[in-house]
């Protein structure tokens, strides 16, 4: 008997991976699945665990590097966003058609809501389209042991699998029973040469993807991760389908609105391939039936005959947002036919998010937006996306798209009379990820632009993991650091200077040059370097504490927090007569820079009285 | 009898406020008695000053959410956050907010405000809202009286919660225990 411990999805997830002898965990951090590596990282340093974990560059890389691990025979996983499959779904697709030899997962966390990504796309969807078979869990519980059933699931039939989390799973926590690490010793890598498999041109590709569709027909028959009725005591005409966190909520709700034996439930654990006897008994033994599943309609869709089938695809279930308890309760008491009081969490907007007062990023912002104010703002995946709420951000598409978008504009203003400005904006770890090929590109093609690199030394939105340049990996330990200048330049660019955003005056001053220079003579870059605060704080670091203050030079012109919008500074505006500015002593970093941002100098350095 | 004890709260306020530290003390304490728990947290962008709530569920649960109108008590960290979230205050429950006294709420249950601000700042640290909201919680609920509104917990729980996870921190733990007592100390 394990301890019970308070987990984490994320984190249980990463337990399944080391109590189940994986060897090599890689990823690339994104909401909501970046805590899956760092914890694999925390158990690999506090147990000691042979294994391999690291960040990598991007999605792809992550993927390819596990999945040459499997080749050898070890267990191995790769975690990303569903997004990030995006980026990794060439291999992926391959991937399906090779097999693997040792278990091989790949966990894509999608985000219905979507919470905090630009698309609420269903990576069960990408996997129907890789012939991957998928497991979709309803707990941080259900997670983990997922983890086992899919590693058993991937050796029985030589392929990879993939288990797809969604925010709810992966941002839960739950008492979680914690085992011992399996032995993993035994298992040397071997790599078995067999170029017709692992280097496959198309005419063996035929071949194996027969041997795909054959292993797909067994997979829809394998009893383990078969749908399971989960009360056997409902006698009933109808039933709900459902699968992932709807399969929870629909539990629990069925059994409060106290219709828990008036419909059959049933949870599907491997939305595809779906288990043939489970549709032939589904369409054969009921009336009607309700589909529960985010975000597409998946289970539905392999449901062939639909006549009596409910869901996304029928128009019943909404096909956009989270389906929330609320919405299923609405959803159950339809089906059920029963009246249950309507319920809606009201729909007064939050606050928004705003960059963090001291956030290098804000300078940044107001000094591109002082040397280019009527440029067009290209921007990227990260905090900086919050650029917007200054006006400095007027684009963003994905990661590395800054860059490319940046050529896109320029090229469709070439021919204009006064063709604009235009600087892009990206993070050091996004750039790496997919900004170089871009820039590279862009030197090519000559494209007038002035990009600037926010280089906060870390990962900022996804819990500060380090990046190519920090020369330190996932546990903290030394590894080599690429040198983002020296990058830059070897991607053929020949303007590129370096300057810190604190030091506001001298940035601006550097910002007009290099827009003048972009506008000029082609790609500009600059390395805007200052560590994020975040990171600062969570490794104990600090820098001296500017205290500022309001002085009476300030008329309450709003100057200051709406072109610099930093969260410390209040505006008051209830007095019409008697607007003015404050400085909210709590959330002040002290990095001082707001004293070069008022146009009547009433920010001054506090004076001691 | 603990083992069938079923409660369900939300923690509302913005990123920075220590919302997730809050539910986590929660969690924590009701793992220590023995009771299962499952929560659910606002990650990735939100955090950086944007509405943040958890949902903490104690008992025999399997959603992580609670759902609208079915919330026992709600800790709210910041006043404005009552309108976007009240709604999930089941008829009848708890609310503890800070705010200023005077404020008037419609939620369809009983607030109990306290200026966690201001004494935050009191106890010297002005970070520590969070707990000061934590420790009026406990203080509130200790006092009502049907069983179900009392808390799964105790103020000696969460201490407990507190000393086990920062005993080789002394400074930090005397500031939070003194964050967590003045809130309690404060009058309903």
């Amino acid at each position: 008997m394990g301890k019970r411990r308070l987990l984490l999805g994320n984190e249980a997830m990463a337990r399944g991976l080391v109590e189940n002898g994986c060897r090599m965990a890689t990823s690339y951090p994104g909401t909501p699945a970046s805590e899956i590596l760092s914890a694999v990282a925390q158990f690999k340093l506090a147990e000691k665990l042979a294994m391999h974990v690291q960040w990598a560059v991007n999605e792809k890389i992550a993927l390819e590097i596990a999945y040459a691990g499997c080749m050898t025979g070890l267990r191995t996983a790769v975690s990303m966003k569903q997004v990030g499959l995006n980026v990794a779904s060439d291999p992926f697709m391959s991937a399906a058609y090779m097999g693997v030899k040792g278990g091989f997962i790949v966990i894509s966390a999608d985000d219905p809501g979507p919470h905090s990504s630009q698309a609420e796309q269903d990576s069960r969807m990408m996997a129907m389209m890789a012939k991957v078979p998928v497991l979709d869990p309803d707990s941080p519980r259900q997670a983990k042991e997922m983890i086992g059933a899919a590693y058993a699931l991937s050796e029985a039939f030589r392929t990879p699998v993939m288990l797809r989390p969604t925010t709810r799973v992966c941002h839960s926590r739950q008492d979680i029973e914690v085992l011992p690490v399996a032995a993993a010793a035994g298992i040397e890598a071997k790599f078995d040469r067999d170029p017709a498999r692992w280097a496959a041109t198309p005419k063996f590709r035929h071949q194996l993807h027969l041997e795909l569709e054959e292993k797909l027909a067994a997979i829809a028959a394998y009893a383990p991760t078969a749908p399971v009725r989960l009360n056997p005591e409902a006698s009933a005409r109808k039933a709900v389908v459902a699968a992932g966190v709807s399969a929870a909520h629909a539990r629990e709700i069925l059994q409060e609105l106290g219709i828990w034996k008036k419909v059959a439930l049933y949870q599907v654990r491997q939305p595809f391939p779906l288990h043939i006897a489970f549709i032939e008994h589904l369409l054969g033994a009921y009336r009607d039936i309700l589909v529960l599943e985010e975000t597409t309609g998946v289970i539905e869709m392999q449901l062939a005959d639909r006549r009596r089938v409910k869901g996304k695809q029928s128009g019943t279930v909404p096909r956009v947002g989270e389906l929330t308890p609320e919405r299923i309760q609405a959803l159950l008491g339809d089906f059920a036919g029963i009246r249950t009081r309507a319920v809606a969490v009201a729909g007064a907007p939050g606050r928004r998010p705003t960059l963090c007062a001291g956030c290098p990023h804000r300078a940044s912002f107001f000094a591109i937006k002082k040397a280019a104010p009527r440029g067009i703002y290209t921007s990227d995946i990260g905090c900086y996306t919050l650029g917007m709420n200054l006006g400095a951000v007027d684009t963003v598409l994905c990661m590395g798209a800054a860059i490319t978008q940046a050529a896109g504009f320029y090229h469709a203003f070439r021919r204009a009379k006064k063709p604009p400005d235009i600087v892009a904006t990206i993070g050091d770890s996004t750039f790496f990820h997919a900004g170089v090929p871009a820039l590279i590109d862009a030197v090519v093609q000559r494209v007038k632009f002035t990009l600037v690199i926010l280089d906060n030394r870390t990962t900022g939105m996804t819990g500060n993991q380090p990046t190519p340049a920090s020369g330190f990996g996932a546990i903290g330990e030394p590894l080599e650091a690429v040198d983002l200048e020296s990058l830059v330049r070897g991607c053929g660019v020949t303007y590129c200077r370096t300057g810190d955003p604190y030091r506001l005056q001298d940035f601006i001053a550097l910002m007009r040059e290099a827009v003048v220079c972009g506008r000029k003579n082609g790609p500009a870059v600059i390395i805007s370097r200052h560590p994020c605060i975040l990171d600062r704080a969570r490794k104990g670091e600090r820098s001296a504490f500017v205290a500022v203050e309001i002085s009476d030079r300030c008329d309450g012109c709003g100057y200051c927090v709406k072109h610099f919008e930093c969260p410390a500074l209040v505006h008051h505006t209830e007095n019409k007569d008697h607007r003015r500015t404050t400085i909210d002593s709590a959330l002040c970093a002290g990095c001082g820079v707001c004293l070069d941002v008022c146009p009547k100098g009433a920010i001054q350095i506090k004076q001691n009285r | 009898m603990a083992s069938s004890k079923r409660q369900q709260l939300l923690i509302s306020g913005v990123g920075g406020q220590g919302v997730l530290f809050v539910t986590r003390l929660l969690a924590e304490a009701a793992i220590a008695k023995g009771l299962p728990v499952f929560t659910c947290e606002t990650h990735g962008m939100a955090q950086r000053g944007g509405t943040v709530v958890s949902h903490l569920k104690v008992g025999d649960f399997h959603s992580p959410l609670v759902r609208a109108g079915q919330a026992d008590g709600l800790l709210v960290l910041k006043s404005e956050n009552l309108a976007q979230h009240g709604a999930f205050l089941k008829p009848g429950g708890w609310v503890v907010a800070n705010a200023g006294s005077k404020e008037t709420y419609d939620v369809g249950g009983t607030v109990f405000a306290i200026e966690a601000d201001r004494l935050a700042q009191e106890t010297g640290n002005v970070k520590s809202i969070n707990l000061v909201v934590l420790g009026f919680a406990l203080s509130v609920a200790e006092k009502m009286k049907g069983k179900a509104e009392q808390l799964f917990c105790t103020l000696a729980d969460i201490e407990r919660t507190v000393k086990n996870s920062f005993n080789d921190q002394p400074k930090q733990l005397s500031s939070f225990l003194n964050a967590i007592r003045s809130g309690y100390d404060a009058p309903a």
